[in-house]
């Protein structure tokens, strides 16, 4: 057996020598007392570089961005106590969407744990239900280990954030570093390969379907499943409908495609998934905001399909005829090898009524408004930037405005927070797709609400020069509650108005950007081009947009999927 | 609704034992006792949980249990043959009036006692929790001064083992 080489190194050289072992870029972070050594090494090398974030909350949603833009893991590093605090949003929205990214946390010395000490906080209780699994490495000995693992579990199975809180003490402590070429846990093995027998279950019922759907979900995105995907909705001809987290798994501009189902899914989507006879599920979840009331969802009978990296995701809220845990681009292998095999029915009438629902055109609007529509606005954002911008967004009308008329043909080009529904999150989640995709354009899509939850990031994207174009829909009201409020609350707009919003323009210039107020339709087309002409610049472009406006189609919480409001269009 | 015994094998790890009561508080799930301990290979412990829930709900417990990164196994032993036993320690009321009729209780249930004061009896008793229930029901509720139960041990009949 060849002897490992190794060498004396403190624990903060150690975290330094680890992240480089994993080809981390970037991290991103705040210093802080409990992480000075880690710092002060950092500063000592130039392979991983550090980015500069406003706050912590930041940290964590651009190395989420910077993650589910890119094949990379995103990687943020804050101080014990606030510093962690202040990261619990990020690491949260990160574990809701499975998002593979590491957490160093700094924590007091071993010897004041316990004991109220400065900037202290229980780390790994306070992270313990929003993390895929998280550690306190006590010595330094376990400290590569400890980094191996956080790397080898956020990425592998169903990925998520792994935090790894390292005390002061540990920092400075030294011990022989190696770094493990492998890790081998007996109490982790994610599967890979489908159950055989499962899967020729599931190809019967494809080839049997006269009304098959595909219904498929950010599962498909984080396998980097799409293209295995599209063969297999193209060879079967079969219609496919994506989640909110799973936009750009499928070509959104190709006809099979019936645009996003679910709360604010398009008619034809949630109609197709009522009156499908065989529903192959991957990487979706069946979760409220997609097929609203189970109990409806469950009145007509179908035969459902469910592919998944995690058996927990099968059968939770709807009971399926054939699960299949394993890894998506695997088992699609095989249920694409075994179609072959057969011949998939004629569909032809099922198409016809999916046209009929189709030419419903649920997403119209009013298009000769005088006032700025902003879902024109998004229409134009799509033509300007030619489909090809990666576009994040925040939460809110906006978010769903962006899913519905932005028509994404790629996997990961769409960056939002679509389980925990984080405001604040855009723009610094922009700042890391930037930082992973040089070059490319971005554009995130927000509302004068959301922006600000998080907008001393406007600093750090001008240290960094990130030539990001913010879109703000700016309707004075936080919209999606002041649409709720309108629907099921009597109009009674309780603290949906935002009032003395600052100058975003004046903001922008503050920061030292560029911003831009766009108050008339016929202005939005060219403000668009001239912000993304700029090619090295960030624009702050505040549309003032029509306070009235609500998203349509919508499923009321606790409807079925197929009781839509429709806009009044129809 | 009905009631599972589920048995985990999980690293001995600061921290399991959070995450697993954290899984159950957070996700809404009846725990009626829990017990753990170390096995005989010293790096895991082994745990048995009894919890009450339908069949769905029971399956996502076993689903979410798995899911743990430092657990090793789950099975749910109601689903078969199984043995489960709990101990407990009742300490009751043993003047010289009572002394006999409690030692005649205690020899029924086959208790042991196990120490012995002027006024008091210890009793420790073995057995599954009906039996230990029926015990306190036999006794005169004004005898029992204090009791400590361990919560279930369960382990499958026959060839049905639960190891790495």
């Amino acid at each position: 057996m060849d002897r490992i080489k190794t060498t004396t190194l403190n624990g903060a050289e150690i975290v330094i020598r680890c992240l480089q072992e994993e080809g981390v870029e970037f991290v991103f972070g705040y210093p802080g007392g409990a992480v000075l050594y880690i710092y002060d090494e950092l500063f000592k090398q130039d392979k991983v570089k550090h980015v500069l974030v406003r706050h912590e909350q930041g940290a964590v949603h651009a190395a989420d961005g910077y993650s589910r833009s890119s094949l990379k893991t995103g990687v943020a590093l804050v101080t014990s106590g606030p510093g962690v605090t202040n990261a619990v949003t990020g690491i949260a929205t990160a574990y809701m969407d499975s998002i593979p990214m590491v957490v160093i946390t700094g924590q007091v010395p071993t010897h004041a744990i316990g004991l109220d000490a400065f900037q202290e906080c229980d780390t790994v209780g306070i992270t313990r239900p929003i993390v895929k699994h998280n550690m306190l490495v006590k010595d330094v000995k376990d400290l590569a280990s400890a980094m191996k693992k956080a790397f080898h579990i956020a990425t592998t199975g169903r990925p998520g954030p792994v935090v790894v809180d390292i005390p002061k003490d540990v920092t400075t402590a030294t011990c022989e570093f190696s770094y493990p070429e492998e890790i081998s846990m007996r109490s982790y093995q994610p599967v890979r390969k489908g159950h055989a027998g499962q899967i020729k279950k599931a190809v019967q019922l494809l080839l049997e379907a006269k009304r098959p759907m595909v219904y498929t979900g950010g599962g498909v995105v984080l396998s980097n499943a799409s293209g295995k995907l599209k063969e297999l909705v193209q060879s079967t001809g079969f219609p496919c409908t994506n989640t909110l987290m799973g936009l750009g798994a499928y070509p959104a501009t190709d006809k099979q495609f019936l645009g996003m189902l679910g709360m604010h899914g398009t008619y034809e989507a949630n109609m197709a998934m009522q009156h499908c006879d065989v529903l192959l599920a991957i990487g979706a979840r069946f979760d409220d905001r997609v097929i609203g009331n189970p109990a409806h969802f469950a009145q007509n009978p179908r035969k459902i399909i469910h592919i998944d990296i995690d058996p927990s995701s099968i059968s939770k809220r709807v009971k399926v005829d054939v699960p299949i845990v394993g890894n998506i681009p695997d088992v699609l292998d095989e249920v694409l090898r075994n179609l072959k095999e057969g011949k998939t029915q004629d569909i032809k009438a099922w198409w016809k009524q999916i046209e009929d629902w189709r030419a419903k055109d649920c997403l119209k609007y009013d298009r000769n408004s005088k006032i700025i529509k902003p879902q024109f606005v998004l229409e134009k954002l799509y033509e300007v930037t030619k489909g090809d911008a990666f576009i994040t967004s925040d939460v809110g009308q906006h978010q769903m405005w962006a899913a519905q008329f932005y028509k994404f043909d790629k996997p990961r080009r769409w960056i939002n927070s679509g389980g925990l529904g984080t405001m604040g999150f855009g723009l610094p989640a922009a700042m890391g797709v930037q930082m992973a995709n040089p070059g490319a354009t971005v554009a995130c899509v927000t509302g004068e609400s959301s922006i600000q939850m998080c907008l001393q990031e406007l600093s750090t994207c001008k240290q960094y020069r990130l030539p990001i174009k913010i879109v703000n829909l700016n309707n004075r009201y936080m919209g999606m509650v002041r649409q709720w409020q309108q629907f099921f609350h009597g109009n009674r707009y309780s603290e949906s108005y935002m009032d003395a919003l600052p100058d975003f323009v004046k903001l922008a210039e503050g920061y030292g950007h560029r911003g831009v107020l766009i108050d008339k339709p016929a202005d939005v087309e060219g403000a668009l081009k001239e912000a993304f002409s700029k090619k090295n610049e960030l624009v702050f472009l505040d549309f003032i947009t029509d306070q009235a406006e609500n998203v349509y189609p919508m499923i009321p919480g606790g409807k079925g999927i197929t009781e839509m409001i429709l806009s009044e269009e129809l | 609704m009905s009631r599972h015994i589920i048995s985990v094998l999980v690293e001995n790890e600061a921290g399991a034992l959070s995450r697993i009561a954290g899984l159950f508080s957070a996700r809404g799930y009846n725990i009626e006792s829990l017990t753990v301990a170390p096995t005989e290979d010293a790096s895991m412990s082994r745990m048995t949980i009894v919890t009450t829930g339908s069949e769905d709900v029971v399956e996502q417990i076993t689903k979410q249990l798995n899911k743990l990164i430092e657990i090793v196994k789950v099975i749910d032993l109601s689903e078969a043959e199984h043995i489960e036993r709990e101990l407990m320690l009742i300490k009751v009321r043993a003047g010289l009036k009572e002394r006999e009729d409690m030692k005649r209780m205690a020899d029924i249930f086959r208790g042991r006692i196990i120490d012995v004061s002027d006024n008091t009896y210890t009793i420790e008793l073995t057995g599954d929790g009906a039996k230990l229930d029926a015990f306190i029901k036999s006794l005169d509720q004004g005898t029992i001064i204090e009791t400590v139960r361990t919560g279930a041990s369960g382990i499958g009949r026959g060839n049905r083992v639960l190891r790495v």
